[in-house]
């Protein structure tokens, strides 16, 4: 018996190097770890239970059957993170480049078939050339069959994504499917098609850095949530991003000790809005000081930047964060902001994680490119999110709600739970001068002096609509608060509607404009 | 007396705001628009605008303030230091309009106003003056005479020069006569002005002041001095009271003095007398300021009087309530000026909102004067200092002590702020000494200032708080094991250890088998707290990052971040990457549009020179380069809207 002991010891042993030590130096040399030294990090120490070691590929197609290499490219198991169980695979570039073959996608659909049956997080962790080209329709099926693994896993457990070197072709797609993309800086990248086939079809110069590094999708395409310096940073904020998160659609994330007064006041917010009303001032400052312990994880920090986004935690309890940034094209809603907002928002209402809005917004951005890219089709999946959300809406009102975009931002009509205004807060059609121009237009024209007269009825225009009590008399909003109250008015309001309960009517989905 | 307008705004409006409080004397403050929130305005009883941001618009127009005092009925004014605090003319006129001026008259104003006429004045009086020849020195052979009447070593300048241009330092005849030829050729080439200068030179000067206070009848004392040698290009950064230089027997001699040139003048009110002191112990009389000082405050600290409340009564025409032998000198007082600056890239000026700003405590030995509260702006119109922080201990090492501490506890989050280079300040050696010259700052830091030195058991005090700090975050989350084994990276240096948790005390095992018990007030989110390590107190300022912990305390700023044996491991297979090289690139100080690029890529530039302009706030600020170079990278183009710390130019 001793001696099968010590086989399976060693035949264990050797499975762990994957392609061998030369690949794994390779590796290293890269400035990458291994697929399995990225587990470790992942995993609480020691939780990590490894599934399918022995799994082998079954091609024997251009000599792929003298060459076999137990695990077949792909690392799978089951681990937990701080404490709660997650399924992840982590694909081994030693082994064949890391690339999909019908057996290793097998691994990969099986970890799934778990993690959905259990109710547990899904982690992918990409390091992979594609496709085992020598299987051919074989590897490109079992790409398939992940990615119906995805979409049925999608809203039922949280599924995360990241990208740890290279991922192209097919296998961009099973990533774009998930809840959330995080890539490292320098040395990965995803695109469809890669800078040789780019250069051939489009005669475009580009790197594979230009077309799909971190920087590029985290700041002008959109695909990655996040991106870190080095593998070692992503998997520490992969951590953290899952305590946020309920193991499943069923729970509620968990709920914390965060050791923070609930009734904090905030005194410096009561100046955080700039007299001026042209002058922009910084909304992630509200976000950070209202939140537990100022931990705001945001997400897609670097693109779309006048929409804020991310997850935070109030009294404990997590909360999803969409705040306008006037910092940014005023705080304006466009194409890039509102589908970034409204995927968010969806996700949030999957996961029963409770909405906290911040609005200033000026309205929607004009203009032709805005048009012409269908801002009415985009704006309207953020109006769409928020409207069949189900989860507690609390909004608060920071300066100015104007026009469709006040609708739009989680308001009392979109089944808002409290909406609070700050005093400051003008909720109108549009800018005082602006509506001043139509309402008065004939009595400014004639004027003998129609730039004074604007200016007049624009000063009494504003002084009597630029504000939120006419609102809060029809009741669109709760209350007009104290800026230094947020934290708590906030808190309030979602320990109010803890245990909210709201059906939609029956449906096979809904009709999401996409 | 009922009501005093203060003609100032900041951290004096509201220092004086607070005494007249105490004496039951009403207060008017004066505002500009962008003081419309301002904290002064806020503390006094009334307010009224007087104009539109910038200085020139507002707080230095006379007739808007004559204006206020009239609207809001004021019957006197505390000018402050600074603005009209010395305009003579703004003094005349309200005392013809029967105004109390709290500050000395006019007549005075005038007759220190002028440097030379004030000097001519002071020598005429028997107040020691920096020895020098009064007309320009026709040649290099009257420059050796007047050298050696003088004694060397001189100064030899140009007429046109200055901050070191055309000046130079002769210790004998041949150096002078040089120095003549070179001073001469330098203002003729440079300035066309050759007309040169001879005057004794002072070896490690000290700036050291001395104040002194004068009734309406002819009474006055002197309240010790104040050394001001920690300047930065003429900009006083800490002060002190009283000198470690100074003996009895001099402090008297240069009290006598100052009060000798006060009496001179008719001088009333708190007043101040700069002398410049060399190495030699020989002292100088430089100028009188005829207001109070920034600085009062460690003079207040170490004779226990209140100067304002002293300005006042005397404004009122009450007699001195003490005489020379009355003055006490109790104790070492140290001020440090908060500057918004970035003191790791040349000090540049920084603005915008203080996000966060939280003071230490203020007791009997710890004093912050200021005139902002979180969410204040530090505006771009103003002097940009945040606050003075006083502290006051038995002697000097324990005020100094109590200054780094106090300065490890201050929390400014917004515009950078100068609180490390301070706390680097008050830490070396020299200054510990008492060894200064108005020339500490530029001997040191000649290359700028890149945070204080790291030694070894600094290292190991990070380390431990990191520990701490993970520790507590890492159990928010889940339980921890009673003991966890720890590698601490801080910067490039490593340090292995063992925590192990009680409620609100970590015990840390260190490899060499140390043990430290850490009582530690930290909780999760914490920015700033408070560490007892091995029974020694410790303030440290803490930000998270990605990769893990910022820890600032004693003037060092480190990385730093916690991992088990086997992450630290794996961690040495991270890619070191590129940081941005600060003297290669430059970087956005504040957000704001670009309005003009004035550089192309493969252009040389010289330091100064500027790169582009960015329009910031409504203001258009120039960028320029901090030392020659050839730009390499262009990164940004005129329309472009920029963040903070964006790229915009590399240079090769």
């Amino acid at each position: 018996m001793q001696d099968i002991i010590d086989r399976l010891d060693r035949l264990r042993t050797e499975a762990r190097l994957g392609g061998g030590q030369a690949r794994i130096d390779a590796q290293h040399a890269r400035g990458k770890l291994t697929a399995r030294e990225r587990l470790e990090a992942l995993m609480d120490p020691g939780s990590f239970e490894e599934m399918d070691l022995f799994v082998e590929h079954n091609c024997t197609d251009f000599g792929m059957g003298e060459s076999h290499i137990p695990g077949d490219g792909v690392v799978t198991g089951a681990g937990t993170i701080y404490g709660r169980r997650v399924f992840a695979f982590s694909q081994d570039f030693t082994v064949f480049g890391g690339s999909l073959s019908e057996s290793n996608a097998r691994k990969i659909c099986k970890i799934m078939d778990m993690a959905i049956k259990v109710g547990s997080p899904i982690i992918g962790l990409n390091d992979s050339g594609g496709a085992r080209i020598q299987e051919g329709v074989a590897s490109l099926a079992g790409y398939a069959e992940v990615f119906q693994r995805n979409v049925l896993a999608s809203g039922v457990v949280p599924q995360i994504s990241a990208i740890m070197g290279p991922c192209a072709g097919g296998a961009v797609y099973s990533p774009a499917l998930t809840d959330f993309i995080m890539m490292v800086k320098d040395t990965s990248y995803m695109f469809l098609t890669g800078p040789e086939v780019v250069k051939t079809v489009t005669h475009e110069d580009v790197s594979a850095e230009q077309l799909g590094g971190a920087i590029t999708h985290s700041t002008r395409s959109g695909v990655a949530d996040f991106a870190y310096d080095n593998d070692l940073v992503l998997l520490k904020q992969l951590r953290r991003l899952l305590a946020f998160l309920p193991s499943n659609n069923r729970e509620a994330a968990p709920r914390i000790d965060s050791g923070d007064d609930a009734k904090r006041p905030i005194y410096s917010l009561d100046n955080l809005v700039p007299n001026d009303p042209q002058r922009p001032y910084d909304m992630k400052e509200l976000v950070e000081k209202v939140v537990d312990n100022s931990d705001f994880m945001e997400i897609q920090a670097g693109y779309a930047k006048n929409i804020i986004i991310g997850l935070a935690r109030m009294d404990g309890r997590t909360v999803g964060i969409v705040a306008n940034q006037p910092m940014i094209l005023a705080g304006c809603l466009d194409i890039a902001s509102s589908i970034k907002a409204a995927r968010f928002v969806r996700f949030c209402d999957c996961f029963n994680i409770p909405i906290v809005t911040f609005v200033d917004v000026p309205g929607f951005l004009p203009g032709l490119q805005q048009e012409l890219g269908g801002i009415i089709k985009h704006g309207a999946k953020l109006l769409f999110a928020y409207a069949e959300a189900t989860v507690p809406k609390v909004t608060v009102i920071t300066r100015k709600a104007y026009g469709g975009a006040y609708d739009v931002m989680s308001s009392k009509h979109l089944r808002g739970d409290f909406n609070y205004a700050w005093p400051n807060a003008e909720i109108a059609v549009m800018g005082p001068k602006g509506a001043s121009e139509i309402i008065f237009r004939s009595e400014i024209k004639a004027s003998t002096n129609p730039e004074a007269k604007l200016k007049e009825v624009t000063a009494a225009y504003a002084a009597n609509f630029a504000n939120p009590f006419i609102a809060a008399r029809k009741g669109f909003i709760d209350d007009v608060i104290m800026p230094h109250d947020t934290r708590w008015r906030v808190i309030r309001g979602l320990q109010t509607m803890e245990g909210k309960q709201l059906a939609l009517p029956w449906k096979k989905h809904d009709n999401l404009p996409l | 007396m009922r009501k005093i307008l203060i003609a100032n705004r900041g951290e004096i409006a509201c220092r004086i705001i607070k005494t007249a409080r105490r004496m039951g004397i009403a207060t008017v403050a004066i505002y500009s628009d962008a003081d419309q929130d301002a904290l002064h305005t806020r503390m006094a009883d009334q307010k009224v605008r007087v104009g539109e941001a910038a200085s020139a618009s507002s707080y230095l127009l006379v007739d808007r303030i004559l204006h206020a005092i009239e609207a809001s009925g004021a019957d006197a004014v505390h000018p402050g230091y600074g603005f009209l605090s010395e305009n003579a003319a703004f003094c005349r006129t309200l005392q013809e309009k029967g105004i109390t001026f709290i500050g000395p008259g006019p007549e005075a104003m005038l007759a220190m106003g002028d440097k030379i006429a004030s000097k001519k004045l002071a020598r005429s009086v028997g107040v020691n003056t920096i020895p020098g020849h009064p007309d320009a020195v026709p040649n290099a052979k009257a420059a050796v005479a007047i050298a050696r009447e003088i004694g060397y070593p001189v100064m030899i300048k140009a007429s046109a020069g200055g901050g070191g241009k055309g000046m130079c330092i002769a210790r004998n005849d041949a150096e002078a006569a040089e120095g003549w030829s070179s001073a001469a050729n330098m203002g003729r080439s440079y300035f066309k002005d050759d007309r040169v200068f001879v005057e004794k030179f002072i070896e490690q000067p000290r700036h050291i002041e001395i104040q002194i206070l004068c009734d309406k009848y002819g009474h006055g004392v002197w309240l010790n001095e104040r050394e001001c040698s920690i300047q930065r290009r003429n900009q006083k950064v800490i002060e002190e009271a009283p000198s470690p230089f100074l003996d009895d027997a001099m402090r008297a001699a240069m009290g006598e003095q100052a009060l000798t040139l006060a009496k001179a003048v008719g001088y009333v009110s708190a007043g101040t007398v700069e002398f410049v002191v060399g190495a030699d112990r020989s002292f100088h009389f430089l100028e009188m300021n005829t207001r109070l000082q920034v600085e009062h405050p460690v003079t207040e600290m170490i004779t226990g009087l209140d100067l304002v409340e002293e300005m006042i009564r005397i404004a009122r025409g009450e007699p001195l309530r003490l005489r020379q032998q009355d003055v006490q000198k109790k104790g070492w007082a140290i001020e440090c000026r908060i500057y918004a600056e970035n003191p790791y890239t040349n000090f540049l000026p920084s603005t915008g909102r203080l996000v966060r700003h939280r003071p230490p405590e203020e007791n009997d030995r710890i004093r912050v004067d200021t005139g902002v509260s979180a969410g204040c702006e530090v505006s771009i119109y103003y002097d940009p200092m945040i606050a003075k922080l006083i502290t006051w201990g038995n002697n000097r090492l324990q005020a100094i002590a109590s200054m780094r501490e106090a300065l490890d506890n201050y929390l400014i989050e917004g515009p950078k702020h100068n609180i490390d280079f301070l706390n680097a300040l008050l830490a070396h050696p020299r200054f510990i000494a008492g060894d200064l010259t108005t020339a500490f700052i530029a001997e040191h830091y000649p290359e700028g200032f890149s945070g204080a030195p790291l030694d070894q058991e600094t290292v190991r005090f990070f380390a431990i708080v990191a520990a701490c700090v993970e520790r507590a975050e890492e159990a928010l989350l889940a339980p921890l094991p009673d003991t966890s084994d720890w590698v601490v990276s801080i910067d490039q240096e490593t340090v292995s250890l063992r925590v192990s948790h009680a409620p609100g005390l970590d015990r840390i095992e260190l490899q060499d088998g140390t043990i430290l018990e850490v009582a530690e007030a930290y909780r999760p989110g914490m920015r700033v707290a408070k560490f007892t390590i091995g029974g020694l107190n410790r303030t440290v300022q803490i930000q998270r990052s990605d990769s893990g912990y910022t820890l600032t305390q004693g003037g060092r700023r480190v990385k730093a971040a916690v991992r088990s044996h086997r992450l630290h491991e794996l961690a040495q297979r991270m890619p070191q990457k590129q940081r941005h090289d600060s003297a290669k690139t430059v970087l956005t100080p504040m957000p704001g549009l670009v309005s003009r690029v004035m550089v192309s890529e493969g252009q040389k530039v010289s330091a100064g020179q500027i790169l582009c302009l960015l329009e910031a706030m409504k203001m258009e600020n120039t960028l320029c380069a901090e030392r020659d170079g050839i730009v390499a990278t262009v990164h940004v183009r005129a329309g472009e809207t920029v963040e903070n710390d964006a790229v915009l130019f590399t240079f090769r």
